[in-house]
């Protein structure tokens, strides 16, 4: 049922000042890219997509940046929250060399998928990026899994100066690749959806979101498409279709803002 | 052959069933594809003046029988929303445009927004159970009905839709006034005033604490609203609340309505709902030997 859950965080870790994962029971079956509205009780509901997929344990991993990741920041290990879900559609392995690109907390939800595709003995390589150093985080998680990893930041405090894009375009020049995996700006998704020409292409997509269950319309992209039942991950079919994508999102009251 | 096309009022429709308002209705993509998908009709997200973000999350959530929701009006404002209506009339989709205002100053001047967008008809939100100011808190006073559906008919063209609330004790006097101000339709009803309390927190699940009930467990009393409004009323009535089935919707009928509005079905029946609907309502009317469905309309009304 689309009711919130409520369980007890069992432990939680700063990932860098600003970014934090929080963990908590799950008994149900997680496809990596599928998400969870987080009821932080007397503030607000959000959706998060999973970082940690774990037998009975998962994760979620946010930054600081309003009201109600400012709350959920600020949450102890045995405080209560609400989780309803698992939401949306996951992430699909389809081929044997793959490219995963996330750019700044859009690397969360791209760990737990980056695993899977090691157990699954893929051939993979990995770009993160960030603005600045001390944004980066999960560069130690990434390396563990024995993935090539390329890191970019935006002002070169670390790895290449610049953006994912720009090592993306270099790499997929030099190497064959079946599909490319993606999280992070808009801006830099559609970017490289672009670079990528016709190897298959999934990103995964962020609105604001209100139900979670496919019915009151706030996350609608394009034809109709609803982001929390039909996404959040769309394959470049899909992507091409969607007048909206890389170009506006909505706020909460359905006005359009443009990226 | 079996016919089930509706007029209600001037307002055509290909079939009885209608989008009911605050259901994947806030832009044109989504009201094409559910148009596209076998509605007859769309009505729109309630539109007020200026943007309004609704109350924060956790604004709709599941109960055991139905869905509890206080949006608390989002919407991006008439200005805004006026694009999206001209893209539904672009597609050719048959739109009806929800409004809501605090006087019927307001109510004027959105309905004539809403006509010069282009929209087919109007339906007046005088029933939304848990916004300060609008809604439910207008549509509970006989005058103040009269006086904004008068208002709004006088200075459209358009037929003009009542949509009236099942939280009062006396539902046909509401309709009536409606009905008196000169509306060409009733729509009946908006959500059930509700509650949920999580144990577990102890507190109301919604952050607005009160929300309104929609689904399953609503349609015995839109049921016995319209059947009350029918026999109070010479305008013809849209019915809604609970509607999963073509069964559900002849029920309706049977009770009083020329046409249904569908929302929460959506959840429990994808956006195909309208189609299915249909397709169970002609099946329903071929075994027992009905061929118009103005045929069923009010016949439980002994």
């Amino acid at each position: 049922m689309n009711y919130p859950l409520v369980t007890k965080i069992i432990e939680t870790k700063n990932e860098n000042n600003r970014i934090k994962t929080i963990k908590f029971e799950n008994n149900k079956k997680i496809t990596p890219g599928q998400f969870y509205m987080i009821w932080i009780p007397g503030v607000d509901e959000i959706p998060m997509s999973v970082s940690y997929i774990d037998k009975n344990i998962i994760g979620i991993t946010f930054k600081k940046i309003g009201e109600a990741t400012n709350a959920l920041f600020n949450l102890k290990k045995g405080d209560k929250i609400g989780a309803r879900g698992p939401y949306g559609t996951g992430f699909k392995l389809n081929g044997k060399k793959i490219l995963f690109v996330g750019g700044g907390t859009g690397v969360a939800m791209l760990a737990p998928v980056i695993e899977e595709a090691i157990k699954k003995k893929l051939n993979l390589k990995v770009i993160i990026g960030a603005k600045t150093k001390n944004e980066l985080f999960f560069e130690k998680r990434i390396k563990e899994t024995g993935a090539e990893l390329f890191i970019s930041t935006d002002d070169g405090t670390y790895g290449t100066k610049g953006f994912t894009t720009d090592i993306a375009e270099d790499i997929i020049k030099k190497n064959h690749f079946d599909l490319i995996l993606t999280c992070g700006p808009e801006l830099m998704m559609k970017k490289l959806m672009d670079i990528s020409k016709d190897i298959d292409f999934q990103a995964s997509l962020e609105r604001f979101m209100k139900c979670g269950f496919g019915i009151c319309g706030q996350c609608c992209i394009g034809d109709g498409i609803r982001v929390c039942t039909e996404g959040p991950i769309f394959n470049e079919k899909t992507l091409k279709k969607i007048q909206d994508f890389g170009i506006f999102k909505r706020d909460a009251s359905g006005k359009k803002i443009k990226f | 052959m079996i016919e089930i096309p509706t007029k209600i009022a001037n307002l055509r429709l290909k079939n009885p069933t209608i989008l009911a308002s605050g259901i994947m209705d806030e832009d044109a993509g989504s009201m094409i594809r559910i148009f596209k998908s076998g509605a007859g009709a769309i009505v729109t997200k309630s539109i007020g003046l200026k943007p309004r973000e609704g109350y924060p999350n956790p604004s709709v959530i599941e109960l055991e029988c139905g869905l509890l929701n206080a949006m608390g009006l989002p919407n991006p404002g008439i200005e805004e929303f006026k694009s999206e209506v001209i893209k539904l009339k672009k597609s050719k989709v048959t739109v009806i445009g929800s409004i809501f205002g605090s006087n019927s100053k307001e109510f004027t001047v959105l309905g004539t927004k809403m006509q010069d967008a282009g929209v087919n008809a109007l339906e007046l939100n005088m029933s939304c159970p848990h916004a300060k100011g609008y809604g439910l808190e207008i549509g509970s006073d006989q005058k103040i009905v009269e006086k904004i559906t008068t208002n709004v008919k006088s200075s459209v063209s358009i037929p003009v839709f009542v949509k009236i609330s099942p939280n009062l004790t006396d539902i046909p006097k509401i309709a009536q006034s409606a009905e008196k101000g000169g509306a060409d339709a009733i729509v009946a009803i908006n959500t059930v005033k509700a509650m949920k309390i999580d144990i577990e927190t102890q507190r109301p699940i919604l952050s607005n604490k009160i929300g309104g009930y929609s689904g399953k467990a609503i349609k015995p009393i839109g049921i016995r609203c319209v059947y009350e409004i029918y026999k109070k009323v010479n305008i013809p009535i849209i019915g809604v609340g609970g509607i999963n089935t073509g069964e559900d919707a002849i029920e309706y009928m049977m009770a009083g309505a020329s046409a249904v509005q569908i929302g929460s079905a959506i959840y429990s029946r994808d956006i195909y709902v309208f189609e299915k609907i249909c397709k169970e309502i002609k099946n329903w009317m071929k075994t027992n030997n009905y061929k118009k469905i103005d045929e069923l309309i009010g016949v439980a009304n002994l």
